[in-house]
């Protein structure tokens, strides 16, 4: 586990050493062109701002309404047999359709939780590991026009699916 | 999307806490909200410009260029119809190198530039091809080397290791990817 918890912490550094590494063998302005980027960095939150800040709203909403919590026991005999914390359902279902809504609810989440419980460790995994799957599906398909998608959806959120049961897997076995 | 979901998110909770006489809660945790997404945002911004100009450095050198090729034998067993001199076969390793590295702004337009390209190849114009299967699906699959949103979440939540999260995911997104991968295969090929 200490060799996971290793290799975790150093993978970044690794990467970040290669690529300036790389970026001055080339002879590239190194700086500079970390600076343009990092002003992308900047504009990317901004934009996304207004966007989080309704959606931290209605989420927050919708679980101090305690509908979430309604919901999640009527699908909790499943869960149970799945091992699956009921806790990280709100992420499963909103994941797919929108970032920033998955967003919200993970922060949500590991608000309550704690950030470093296993739950908050399987929010944080679930999150890495998965994508917008139905808002790319129809932003690919739509921009081309396709109308007949056969069974791409299916076969996305079964790898979803499987992300969602991989992440609760290894969390369960290092924080038992 | 949002435009549907989010209405429906406020009109629920609001209509169910008024019956259950949860309002006040709810009231409160609209001031709360705005407050936690200030918080979050502020704390991104750090860890987002950070690492968007890393990835920036990278973008410069040869690096995309020499990843790309070396992803050519892989793209050749994953679409197998689309012929070796195609140039499409550069465009999707562009893409799946744009999106292990998380370069956001670069994965979306490259990806629909895929999109496009396997379109004028495809024979039914309405119908999706199995190349474009293939490619929706690894795009689903979230091969992004550094997670570098749920970090940057994680230490703004004062998490005491951030990044403790990386191997978990990058063993989950294997596992996923192969998923996808394996049922497109068995798929295509039952259906061609």
């Amino acid at each position: 586990m200490k060799f996971i918890d290793y290799l975790s912490s150093s993978a970044m550094p690794i990467i970040i050493l290669l690529i300036v590494f790389y970026g001055v063998l080339e002879k590239n302005k190194v700086f500079d062109n970390f600076l343009i980027g990092a002003k992308e960095g900047l504009e990317m939150v901004v934009k996304i701002f207004p966007t989080l800040v309704g959606l931290f709203v209605a989420i927050g909403s919708l679980r101090t309404s305690g509908i979430i919590d309604l919901l999640i026991n009527f699908i909790k005999p499943i869960l149970i047999i799945l091992k699956i914390p009921s806790e990280i359902m709100p992420l499963a279902m909103l994941r797919p359709i929108s970032g920033s809504a998955s967003m919200a609810v993970a922060t949500d989440i590991m608000k309550k939780f704690g950030v470093d419980s296993k739950i908050g460790l399987i929010t944080s995994t679930i999150m890495g590991s998965t994508e917008t799957t139905l808002y790319t599906i129809s932003i690919y398909t739509g921009s081309v026009g396709i109308k007949k998608t056969r069974f791409v959806l299916c076969a996305a959120l079964t790898a979803d699916i499987v992300s969602v049961i991989v992440s609760v897997f290894i969390w369960n076995i290092l924080e038992f | 999307m949002l435009n549907f979901l989010w209405p429906i998110f406020i009109s629920v909770s609001f209509i169910y806490a008024f019956l259950t006489g949860n309002i006040d809660k709810v009231n409160n945790s609209i001031f709360e909200s705005t407050k936690s997404a200030v918080e979050l945002s502020i704390n991104l911004i750090g860890t987002m410009c950070f690492w968007n100009g890393i990835m920036e450095i990278a973008t410069k050198t040869s690096i995309i260029d020499k990843l790309t090729k070396g992803l050519q034998p892989l793209i050749t067993f994953l679409f197998p119809e689309i012929e070796k001199e195609n140039r499409v076969n550069k465009e999707i390793s562009l893409n799946i190198i744009a999106n292990i590295l998380g370069l956001g702004n670069a994965a979306t337009p490259t990806g629909l530039k895929v999109m496009k390209s396997l379109q004028n190849e495809n024979k039914n114009k309405e119908k999706i091809s199995n190349s474009m299967i293939m490619f929706i699906v690894i795009n689903t699959a979230s091969l992004q080397l550094i997670p570098t949103t749920v970090i940057a979440i994680r230490s703004s939540m004062a998490s005491s290791n951030p990044t403790k999260i990386l191997i978990p995911v990058w063993i989950a997104t294997v596992c996923a990817a192969a998923t996808a991968v394996i049922i497109t295969k068995i798929f295509t090929k039952r259906s061609s």
